[in-house]
């Protein structure tokens, strides 16, 4: 049967958690996030859970740190002015190869910025964003329904391959309400996890968790590992949508709030007999190459829309690789792309490639 | 035609955005009037927060510098050390300084940087609406704590002067409230001593001062008044901590 | 049938946003498709708020809108900022006890309801956004009313469900207005 509600993005991330086993949460508030922790504040005390308001993003990074390396489902969450803060813990995290979640609500930086919503934090949560060669898993939902079950999903892929889930979306979508459908029952995947740190009480070898290596060829040993895992996830991980592209002059390609909006471009451009697609990544490490592949051969050119300067344009041109030509559009500091704004430059690329 | 009430200079000529009947206003003219009365605007140069006072670098007439949550003592390091003959403070909430910029303000104390720090508590995150702050009372329910701060899940409310205090940097920490006109006046003292301080070379001073925030306590401004007497002062005991019998 | 996109703009404190949310319930009760995006922001310090809202029959593709079919307006600076947004043939309520400009545009139908002086004579300003919704309704079509009255069991807390008579009561006298 299932349950029906309306609720906000916020709100569904920290529901989903719950569902998904999760019953230890620490953070710090920002807007535009803070109904998760108002959410937490108030269920997790009572199903005998965990909740802890930091000091800091640093502390409630590595409260995470602590409690991962037990072995616990625990999620954290802030915007990125906090998750800049966060990066010194992730790093360690993936160093350690721990299992967490941890969302970030973009808002438009750089500093203090703003607190509207903006997608200029793809660099860092994509290519790293800490010190050291790692990554995280990003899962970029773009709707309530997603929000729920990419949450529920962060919490398995984090434990099936003990790495750092980000859940990236962005003021609107944290904001926003819509329906979301909640299933009976969670599949929560159940993994071994007796590497934890859970007090060996004389039965075990001691358990280590670190990710301090002082001899460089273990530490490349250890490096190889990391990149193995990320190779594995690369080629299994991939997840995206492919809408409308069959026979698209022009594939867009969107994430999160703006692959909604390019969905209604693509409506009123085919109102224009105007053909366009879309390539909306659902998971943007792995950067879905797949899809990019798919439909390579089908459009004039591509055209990625972002709110931000183009950073996952990046990603886009690598995989493509001058094959076709790609151009970008976008907004920043917390603006969001119009219909308009993308019309006219679909138009100007119609011009260019008659 | 004698003119017998004006703002102070060091105010820029603006409307403020805070909310009625919060004290930050009070607390701004009265860093204003000091900075007029020892005639220090034009060395001066403030540290905003990141609070409800993220902007108030609009407010002050001096030269002004918004800085990272919490990170305002070490932004003011950084002014007072490349230019030792200005004036410099910040002006921070409970949340900016007592819990995200714990070290900063531990540490500047501890060096006793000669800079001056105005810190309003008001029991509360003001800005991001009403999470509790390290000086949250115990009860007090907030965003964050929906059945009350229990000290055991969510710990004690930090006394910041006090413990301060217990350090050998800071040259004067007074502790004062904005609600009474009698209790405004003494706050007033507290602020300009402790730029006389700052500017004698004493080293590091602080004012803390008790605060309102009406909207997220949902009080009256009235009933905001009466707590800030009832329910913070028993907590937060007004006083000088160190610098009592310093003259400047 | 085009979806519904209504845009609801005023002054935070005035039930904006719990007017968007109740639209979105009800349609959500319809077994619509529906989305609601509150503006955000230190909106406790006297700023202004919006809601955007849409009831689809179909797949909603954004939930942030460039224009709207229906308006509501409850203070004259989000008429200035929202008139153009309103497509040809579409409709602006206002709250003519707080909005004193004039709507200029005249290929769209305009509702004029002292929302605000209504609900004071009645004793509850609160009411004043339920007085426009009334008029919303009756002419979008977007919820049925009984759905409506259940979108306010739904919503508001269990202390406020004697006063829902009442709001039925408005409703209805909205949409006669
Ligand atoms: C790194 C970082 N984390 C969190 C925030 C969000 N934030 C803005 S103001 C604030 C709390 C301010 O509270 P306080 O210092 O008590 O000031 P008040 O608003 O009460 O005056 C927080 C957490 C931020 N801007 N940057
Ligand atoms: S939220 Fe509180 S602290 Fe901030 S301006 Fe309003 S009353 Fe003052
Ligand atoms: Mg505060």
């Amino acid at each position: 049967m299932g349950q029906k509600l309306l609720m906000k993005g916020n709100e569904v991330i920290a529901e989903a958690a719950i569902r998904a086993g999760c019953r230890h949460y620490f953070g710090y508030p920002i807007t535009p996030q803070t109904e998760i922790m108002h959410y937490m504040a108030k269920k997790l005390p009572k199903i005998g859970g965990v909740f802890v308001q930091a000091e800091s993003e640093v502390a409630a990074i590595n409260m995470v740190y602590g409690a991962a390396s037990t072995g616990k489902r625990v999620l954290t969450s802030s915007s990125s002015p906090g998750i800049s803060l966060k990066q010194e813990g992730i790093s360690y995290i993936a160093g350690a190869q721990l299992p967490a979640v941890v969302v970030n609500i973009m808002r438009g930086g750089p500093g203090l910025g703003g607190i509207q919503p903006s997608q200029s934090d793809y660099f860092q949560a994509t290519k790293g964003g800490g010190h050291g060669d790692y990554h995280m898993v990003v899962l970029a939902p773009a709707s309530i329904q997603e929000m729920y079950e990419l949450t529920v999903d962060a919490f398995n892929i984090s434990d099936r391959y003990r790495i750092m889930t980000m859940i990236l979306g962005d003021g609107v979508l944290g904001q926003m309400m819509e329906v979301v459908n909640f299933r009976d029952e969670e599949i929560i995947e159940h993994y071994d996890k007796s590497w934890a740190t859970t007090g060996h009480g004389n039965k075990r070898e001691h358990n280590m968790i670190t990710s301090i290596h002082l001899d460089p060829a273990v530490l490349e040993q250890w490096n190889i590992g990391l990149q193995n895992k990320y190779k594995l996830i690369s080629e299994k991980e991939q997840r995206y949508e492919l809408y409308n592209c069959e026979d698209a002059e022009i594939i867009l390609v969107a994430y999160g709030t703006v692959s909604r909006i390019c969905k209604g471009v693509i409506k009123e451009a085919a109102e224009q007999g105007i053909r366009l697609g879309l390539i909306r990544p659902i998971t943007l490490f792995p950067f879905p190459v797949d899809a990019i592949e798919k439909v390579i051969d089908i459009p004039k050119a591509f055209l990625t829309v972002e709110m931000s300067s183009g950073q996952m344009v990046d990603d886009v041109r690598l995989t493509i690789n001058g094959r076709k030509p790609v151009y970008f559009t976008g907004r920043m500091g917390g603006m969001i792309p119009t219909v308009n704004n993308i019309m006219t430059k679909v138009m100007e690329i119609k011009e260019k490639h008659r | 035609m004698a003119i017998v009430f004006k703002a102070p200079n060091a105010l820029c000529d603006v409307p403020l955005h805070y909310c009625p009947g919060c004290t930050h206003g009070i607390a701004h003219r009265l860093v204003a009037e000091a900075i007029d009365e020892l005639d220090i605007e034009g060395k001066t140069i403030g540290i905003s927060p990141v609070g409800c006072a993220y902007n108030n670098y609009l407010y002050f007439n001096c030269d002004m510098i918004q800085a990272a949550h919490g990170r305002a003592p070490a932004v003011a390091t950084g002014v007072k050390r490349s230019l030792p003959d200005n004036i410099v403070f910040t002006y921070q909430g409970d949340g900016d300084l007592a819990a995200i910029g714990t070290a900063e303000i531990i540490h500047a104390a501890a060096r006793s940087e000669n800079i001056t720090v105005i810190f309003i508590n008001n029991t509360i995150y003001g800005m991001t609406s009403g999470q509790m702050a390290p000086t949250t009372l115990l009860g007090q329910i907030t965003t964050t704590t929906p059945y009350g701060r229990d000290a055991k899940y969510n710990g004690f409310p930090i006394r910041v002067c006090e413990m301060l205090a217990t350090l050998e940097g800071p040259a004067y920490i007074e502790r004062v409230s904005l609600h009474d006109i009698k209790n405004i006046r003494k706050a007033k003292a507290a602020v300009k001593k402790a730029f006389k301080v700052q500017m004698a070379g004493k080293g590091f001073s602080l004012v803390e001062i008790l605060s309102t925030c009406p909207t997220n306590w949902g009080l009256s401004p009235v009933e905001a008044m009466k707590r800030v007497e009832n329910e913070m002062i028993p907590h937060y005991p007004l006083g000088v901590f160190v610098g009592a019998d310093l003259e400047v | 049938m085009f979806p519904n996109e209504i845009i609801i703009a005023g002054f935070g404190g005035q039930g904006i946003l719990s007017a968007g949310r109740l639209l979105a319930y009800a349609g959500m009760l319809e077994d619509k498709q529906v989305s609601f995006l509150p503006s955000y922001g230190p909106e406790m310090r006297g700023g202004t708020a919006n809601c955007m809202v849409v009831i689809s029959e179909r797949e909603i593709a954004s939930p942030v809108l460039n224009s709207c079919n229906a308006l509501i307006v409850m203070n004259n600076p989000s008429l200035e900022k929202f008139e153009s947004w309103v497509k040809p043939n579409g409709i602006i309520i206002t709250d003519s006890s707080l909005v004193h400009k004039k709507v200029k545009r005249t290929d769209i139908k305009v509702f004029e309801i002292p929302a605000t002086h209504l609900a004071s004579e009645r004793g509850n300003k609160t009411y004043s956004n339920i007085y426009l919704l009334g008029k919303l309704i009756k002419e979008t079509g977007c919820v049925k009313p009984e759905n409506f009255e259940k979108a306010l069991y739904g919503i508001l807390p269990e202390k406020r469900h004697s006063m829902i008579p009442e709001e039925m009561e408005v409703l209805k006298a909205g949409m006669e207005y």
